[in-house]
């Protein structure tokens, strides 16, 4: 009963905010007469044959890679009150310049990806550094700074990609850096499929899935179970609290912007080292700015996080059915857009839901204490009926 | 006099700069303003840029410095009231949503209104989420551009794509009509004698005529429009009532609750207006193209809130702000040279910066200045065009430098981004 009673709000809300979500855009298919059951079949429908099925998973997982990674960059930087917007400009530049590096080398297979990997987080957390610098320094507000360095970090990767890290030959139509060998390449995971007796589809399952996974923990890990974590999360909640506790504020700013910008820095390598193996002027783009609503749906949690890059996958997943069926494909970007303002209403909702329950069970111990001891909680139609009055 | 003298000395009257740029503020900003005039003017003599004074360079800048503007005064209303708008892009892209879709069927005049009820929607919707049911206004903004985003290529789809009128998934028909433009007769209409000034190159007097014959000559009337905002935006909100309230709610919402403000609908007024303001910016970028585009803003809504953040949430600072943005744009799309020449401009006032340091004893900071100063002028003498991809960002990497570099003493709205529920501190 109780695990229920902790739960319940939890689940609740975001369960609300996809029944909200699907009931506006519905309403705004129906209005402009999409019929939204179909839809909503389209997107559901993943093929007829068990590899068509295994495919769509595939590509579902795939896009939520780094969907998920990009989430935990904005997260961490949330966690402490700082809104990194910046994530967009210091993936795209990190890429570039990391697939021009791997491009440039020739290592042992390991060695290679590391050295990849570890050339893409420097350079996103020296940029990212750079706006947390400008704040501790000159007071420069961090929204501003990451946004100019988006325009900035575009700007350079367009000049790098046409200019000296230009590795496609002359007239073709699709300009990208050199192509990085295979010691560089992370292998798919499709020997999983094999494994487990299910067929084993054309395309790719990302390697970097694990990596991914393993900086999603050691995220959490170090969010809950460090000191640093908590000096994060104390000044986030509040700032003044965490200094009067002794915590240095400046230095605290920088540290969790870099580390922001190093898993911002990861953001693109799903891609460019499970498939592409090439920056080029059609890779993945506006990844940093989906980031900041998978951050906000997974309510800057890992375990969320992935859920919510999950969500947003299947949606992006589904662009491609809508469009061949001839359906508005932008319908995905609504539902977007509306699932994360309805989980935050909803999360708003059931806090003030949770909050006034709180208020009654202290205002009345005495009287409140052996009913709720004693049988099943409480029907939720006092709070209903409190919420409606405020 | 009101200043009782008791000594028989004469009071100090302090040194020659102190003079020059003490007093009021707005004696210190037009002194400001001139010196950069003088500056620049200096600077188009010596590296024969023309570009850099000229009046098209100067009309593109107003061009580009309005929607930014417009959406920094979209900010302004928000913020004021308390609550922070990010969303001020969405809001832009409705606007140039319903601009295109108003435009193509009954004209310009129609564009506006369709443009401004866009936006109004969008800050509508904000201000449901963040006054109503208390959401994070961060979250609220970021959910609002997708949202927006998003709808605008739904009803494209929807609308334009069998349209016979013309139009596609991302662009509307064209406008039916243009929105007519103004000249201040004489000066810069039929005997043009600001631009018989500016093409004989004088130094100073050319550069003036030259920035005021491109602010004066064929001015569209939503510009005008727009310029005039900005004074009466300030005279709204400090010299009025309803002014004072709204700002009251973004400083000490509580505190003006008491006084019998009505906090929400303060608010949701302030968030209204703010949405069709930006809205407005989007209506701006419509009749600049003579039709909507997918993807027009490009980002303006934020760097209109960049503005005013670096306006230090006042209307003539965010317009200071949108006129330098708009200014280093139109410079990048005019010329890639005259971009060098800006090179010029920061050794000149870093070596200003790092002789009054070091006047005042701050050797590291002169030190630096002075270094940073020689290197943009070897740059400057070294360099002769930059790749198109470099020059592209020279207006947010300027606004990011003036920014850094300028004294930091913004203050924002005491209570703005908080959430505030009335009966809850």
């Amino acid at each position: 009963m109780t695990a229920l009673r902790r739960l319940g709000p939890a689940l609740f809300a975001p369960v609300l905010a996809v029944v909200v979500a699907v009931v506006i855009s519905s309403v705004v298919m129906a209005a402009l007469q999409v019929n939204p059951v179909k839809v909503f079949q389209v997107m559901s429908d993943f093929g007829e044959t068990p590899s068509q099925q295994i495919t769509a998973l595939v590509v579902i997982v795939n896009r939520a890679v780094p969907l998920f990674l990009a989430g935990l960059a904005v997260a961490v930087a949330f966690r402490m009150g700082l809104f990194n917007i910046g994530v967009e400009g210091q993936y795209r530049l990190a890429t570039i310049i990391a697939a021009a590096a791997g491009a440039a080398v020739s290592l042992p297979g390991p060695v290679h990806v590391v050295f990849i990997v570890v050339v893409a987080m420097l350079v996103a957390a020296v940029w990212a550094g750079v706006v947390a610098v400008l704040k501790v320094t000159r007071g420069v507000s961090e929204v501003i700074s990451s946004i100019m360095l988006n325009f900035v970090a575009l700007g350079l990767a367009s000049y790098l990609l046409t200019g000296p890290f230009r590795g496609s030959a002359p007239g073709t139509n699709i300009v990208g850096t050199k192509v990085i060998p295979e010691s560089g390449w992370v292998p798919g995971l499709n020997g999983i499929f094999d494994a487990l007796g299910l067929a084993n589809p054309p395309r790719q399952l990302y390697g970097f899935l694990i990596i991914a996974a393993v900086v999603g923990v050691l995220v959490s890990v170090l969010l809950n179970r460090t000191r640093f974590g908590f000096d994060l999360r104390a000044s986030g909640i509040s700032p003044s609290a965490a200094s009067a506790s002794g915590v240095n504020a400046p230095a605290m700013v920088v540290k969790t912007m870099l580390l922001s910008g190093a898993i911002a820095g990861l953001i693109g390598l799903p891609d460019l080292l499970g498939s592409t193996h090439a920056y080029t002027t059609n890779f993945t783009a506006g990844l940093g700015f989906l980031g900041i609503a998978v951050a906000l749906l997974g309510r800057n949690k890992p375990g969320g996080i992935a859920v919510a890059a999950l969500l947003f996958a299947f949606l992006d997943r589904s662009l491609v059915p809508l469009q061949i069926g001839g359906y508005p494909a932008s319908v995905v970007t609504i539902f977007q857009g509306t699932i994360v303002l309805a989980v935050v209403i909803a999360n708003e909702v059931s806090r003030r839901v949770a909050r006034r329950a709180a208020e009654r069970d202290t205002a009345e111990p005495v009287a409140a204490a052996p009913a709720a001891g004693s049988g099943p909680t409480p029907p939720g139609s006092s709070d209903a009926r409190q919420e409606v009055q405020a | 006099m009101s200043t009782a003298v008791t000594t028989p000395q004469a009071p100090s009257r302090g040194s020659l700069t102190e003079r020059l740029t003490g007093g009021s503020r707005t004696r210190r900003l037009l002194w400001i303003m001139a010196g950069a005039l003088v500056t620049l003017s200096a600077v188009r003599a010596i590296s024969g840029e023309e570009a850099l004074t000229s009046s098209s360079t100067m009309a593109a800048a107003l061009l580009l410095a309005v929607p930014i503007g417009l959406a920094a005064l979209g900010g302004l209303f928000s913020e004021r009231a308390g609550v922070v708008n990010i969303g001020l892009e969405g809001m832009m892209i409705l606007g140039t949503w319903g601009a295109g879709w108003a435009s193509y069927q009954w004209g310009w005049a129609a564009a506006l209104v369709g443009g401004v009820l866009f936006g109004a929607l969008g800050g509508l919707l904000h201000a449901l989420a963040t006054v109503t049911f208390g959401v994070d206004h961060v979250i609220s903004g970021v959910a609002i551009n997708i949202l927006a985003a998003g709808t605008a290529r739904f009803l494209s789809e929807l609308l334009y794509t069998d349209n016979p009128a013309g139009g596609g998934v991302t662009q509307s028909p064209a406008l039916s009509s243009k929105p007519p433009t103004l000249s201040l007769p004489l000066l810069s209409s039929g005997p043009d004698l600001l631009g018989d000034v500016e093409g004989r190159h004088w130094f100073l007097v050319s550069d003036v005529a030259g920035v005021l014959r491109g602010v004066t000559h064929e001015v569209g009337v939503l510009t005008v429009l727009a310029v005039l905002l900005i004074p009466a935006s300030y005279l709204l909100l400090w010299r009025t009532a309803f002014g004072l309230r709204l700002r009251s709610c973004g400083e000490n919402p509580w505190a003006a609750d008491t006084l019998g403000v009505a906090v929400y609908r303060t608010k949701y007024v302030a968030v209204v207006i703010s949405g069709a303001l930006a809205g407005m910016g989007g209506v701006f970028l419509v009749f600049i193209a003579g039709i909507y585009r997918e993807n027009q803003t490009n980002g303006r809504g934020f760097i209109g809130l960049a503005a005013l953040i670096f306006g230090n949430w006042r209307p003539g600072g965010l317009a200071a702000g949108a006129s330098l943005f708009g200014f280093a744009d139109a410079l990048q799309l005019r010329s890639r040279s005259a971009v060098v020449a800006l090179l010029l401009l920061v050794a000149v006032l870093l070596a200003v910066l790092a002789i009054t340091q070091a006047i005042k004893g701050n050797v590291l900071q002169s030190v630096i200045a002075g270094v940073v100063a020689v290197a943009a002028l070897i740059a400057y003498l070294t360099i002769d065009v930059l790749p198109p991809g470099i020059v592209s960002f020279t207006p947010h990497l300027t606004t990011l430098l003036v920014l850094s570099l300028a004294s930091q003493r913004l203050r924002m709205p005491q209570a703005d981004g908080l959430v505030y529920r009335r009966g809850e501190s």
